[in-house]
Order: C-alpha cells, then structure tokens, then sequence
C-alpha cells in the first residue's frame, strides 16, 4: 500500500465514525442531525467549508428520502468520491439497522405480554399528539399565503375521505407548484 | 421472493419520500399495511413509536423492522438498501448539475409546491392514527391531550413524553 492508498483509508475510516456516531446518538432524524454534521465536518474536522454544508442541506431537503441519508451521500462525495458517499450513508444509517434488529427481536416475541401491550396503548396516543404539534410547528413556517393553506387542506381531504396514494398527492402539487410558483 | 419484493417496496417508497420524517408515514402505510399486508394497523403504530423511541430516520427504522420482520436480517438489510437507494442515486446525479439544479425554474416552483403536500402528508398521518384506534378510549384521550399540552407549552422532549405515556399505559391498563 502506498502512502496516497493509506491516508484515503484513513479518511475513510474517520468518515464513517464520524457518522456512525452521529447515526447512534440522534433520535428524530433529519433536522436534529444537521447541526450534529455541521459541528464535526465543518467546524472540527474542516472536511467542507460551510457554503458546501448548505449546498448540501438544501440538495438534501429538495429530494426525497431520509434527510440524514441525502446529507451522508453529499457530504462522503465531497470529502472521497462515490466511494465516500457509500461510506457515510453506512455509517450513518448501520446504528439504528442494527437497534431496530434488535429491538424488533425482542419486540416480536415478547409483543403479546400484556405489558408491552399496555405500554403501546399508552405510547400511541401520545404519538398522535407528536404529529399534531408538528403540524402545527411546520405549517406556520410552510404555508406561506391562503393559496398554500387552501391547497393543503384540499389534498388533505382528497387523502382522509376520497383515500388517493400519497404518492398522486405528492404529484399533484408539484404539478400546481409548477402551474401556480413563480 | 420476499427479499426482491422487500427492496422494492421500500425504493418505491424511498423514491416518494418527501419531506423527511412523519410526512413519509402515508406513504409507509399505505404500501406495507394496506398494500403489501405486513403490518396491521397497529402492528404499524407500535413500529411508529419504535422509531420515535430509537435513534435514526423514521423511513430507515420503519425499513429495517418491517424487512426484519418479513425476512429475518437479509429482508431488513435488503429493505433498507431499498429506501436508501433511490435518494443516494438522485444526490449522486444532482451534485454533477448543482449550480443548474439551485437555479433551475421548474425545480424551484416543484419544492415551494411540495410544502403543502408535505402538511397534508402529516395532518393525514395524525388522521390514520386516532381513526385507526391509536386512541383506543377515554384513558388514551386523556393521554394524548396531556402530551400535547406537556409538547406545547413545556416544550418537554418528545421522547421523555412518549416513555411517560407508556409508563402511563402500563399502569392505567394494567394495574
């Protein structure tokens, strides 16, 4: 191996930590895990600069898929190439596949105990609660005028009672963005 | 082959996956519960909560546990890869034209035209979940209104409030 080959894999390494480490200790995803990336790619490690890290954020935010995934890919690619991108996503995705594997061998067992029954009837209404104060959290900033807020709640009426696919939801307003944004 | 038809369930839904976090739940739903039959309805609530109590993305644990469950570990790394791979790809394409795509027109109107799908997308997911027998009786009522106010007003970690519902659960259905 030459000394080129060893640092690439040093930096592999480190990329990958950086982000199993990030994967292993944010709950919530996306929006929780940025300034978590930013603090070590941009400010301790200085792999990107931080106009990149918001190129990056904004890439990661406009695609679909998981916001820490998108984030992982961008940034791995800046840092060493596809390579890099594969790299990162692992890292930061292996933490919670492997809680998840586990958690769910437990869960599947152990899943007709009445406690672990009880918990969940107590722990799903409180999701809903979750959900609706995100709503309310993100529509204040997302809805932007009365045109936003009525096309909104028509497609959540399409959803809720003529029960269309998220996925004609999703095309359907990307469809008005195009007609109606400027 | 459940493995072949895991992957493509989940880059079905990786490649749909607007928003991030709860707004994917409609889509998860409507392809592993009412599409596939993986889940019940409330096998996928307590999967919901699952992910909320682990670290990571919602999609990613969804993914993993559903493929788990289906197909043991090679189902919940094939799932995974599906949800995942679909985005990668599309950052991979996007970072060759980033200057074009940040200035593309069309692009632009697309993501200001996504948001309020995005709302409906969570709205509707809250929806599913009291409908569906989230909220199974006046205790649960009582639960979720409690967590809401405990959300809102004392801006108490998500996490401590949904631990607490469940200890709650545990002594109001058990004891």
């Amino acid at each position: 191996m030459t000394d080129k080959d060893s640092s690439r894999l040093k930096l592999l390494l480190s990329l990958f930590s950086v982000f199993f480490k990030i994967g292993a200790f944010t709950w919530g995803g996306g929006y929780a895990m940025l300034p978590l990336i930013k603090n070590e790619v941009v400010e301790k490690k200085r792999w990107i600069s931080s106009d990149d890290f918001i190129d990056g954020i904004a890439v990661s935010q406009s695609l679909p898929g998981a916001i820490a995934v998108n984030t992982a890919t961008f940034v791995g690619h800046k840092i060493c190439g596809k390579l890099g991108s594969l790299v990162a996503t692992a890292g930061a995705v292996l933490p919670s596949v492997i809680t998840i594997i586990i958690v769910a061998m437990f869960f599947l067992q152990f899943k007709d105990l009445k406690v672990v029954q009880s918990f969940f009837r107590g722990a799903n209404p409180a999701i809903a609660a979750l959900i609706l104060s995100s709503v309310l959290d993100l529509g204040k900033s997302a809805l932007k005028n009365r045109q936003d807020i009525i096309i909104s709640i028509g497609l959540l009426l399409l959803l809720i009672y003529f029960d269309i696919h998220p996925i004609l939801a999703i095309i359907i307003s990307a469809i008005l963005g195009i007609i109606l944004k400027r | 082959m459940i493995t072949i038809q895991l992957f493509l369930t989940f880059a079905k839904i990786g490649l749909f996956a607007f928003g991030g976090g709860y707004a994917i739940l409609p889509l998860i739903e409507k392809e592993v519960v009412y599409g596939t039959h993986w889940l019940t309805h409330s096998e996928f609530l307590n999967v919901v909560t699952i992910s909320q109590l682990t670290p990571g993305p919602i999609a990613i644990n969804a993914a993993t546990f559903v493929g788990y469950k289906e197909g043991g570990i090679p189902g919940a790394i094939f799932s995974t890869l599906g949800v995942c791979l679909p985005s990668m790809i599309l950052v991979l394409i996007v970072i060759r034209f980033l200057k074009k795509f940040e200035t593309n027109e069309v692009v632009n109107r697309v993501i200001k035209g996504l948001r309020p799908a995005v709302i409906a997308l969570i709205a509707s997911a809250a929806y599913s979940i009291i409908s569906g027998g989230g909220i199974s009786d006046i205790k649960g009522a009582g639960i979720a209104i409690i967590s809401f106010l405990l959300i809102r007003t004392k801006k108490i970690d998500p996490i401590l409030v949904l631990i607490l519902s469940g200890v709650s659960g545990i002594v109001l259905y058990m004891l």
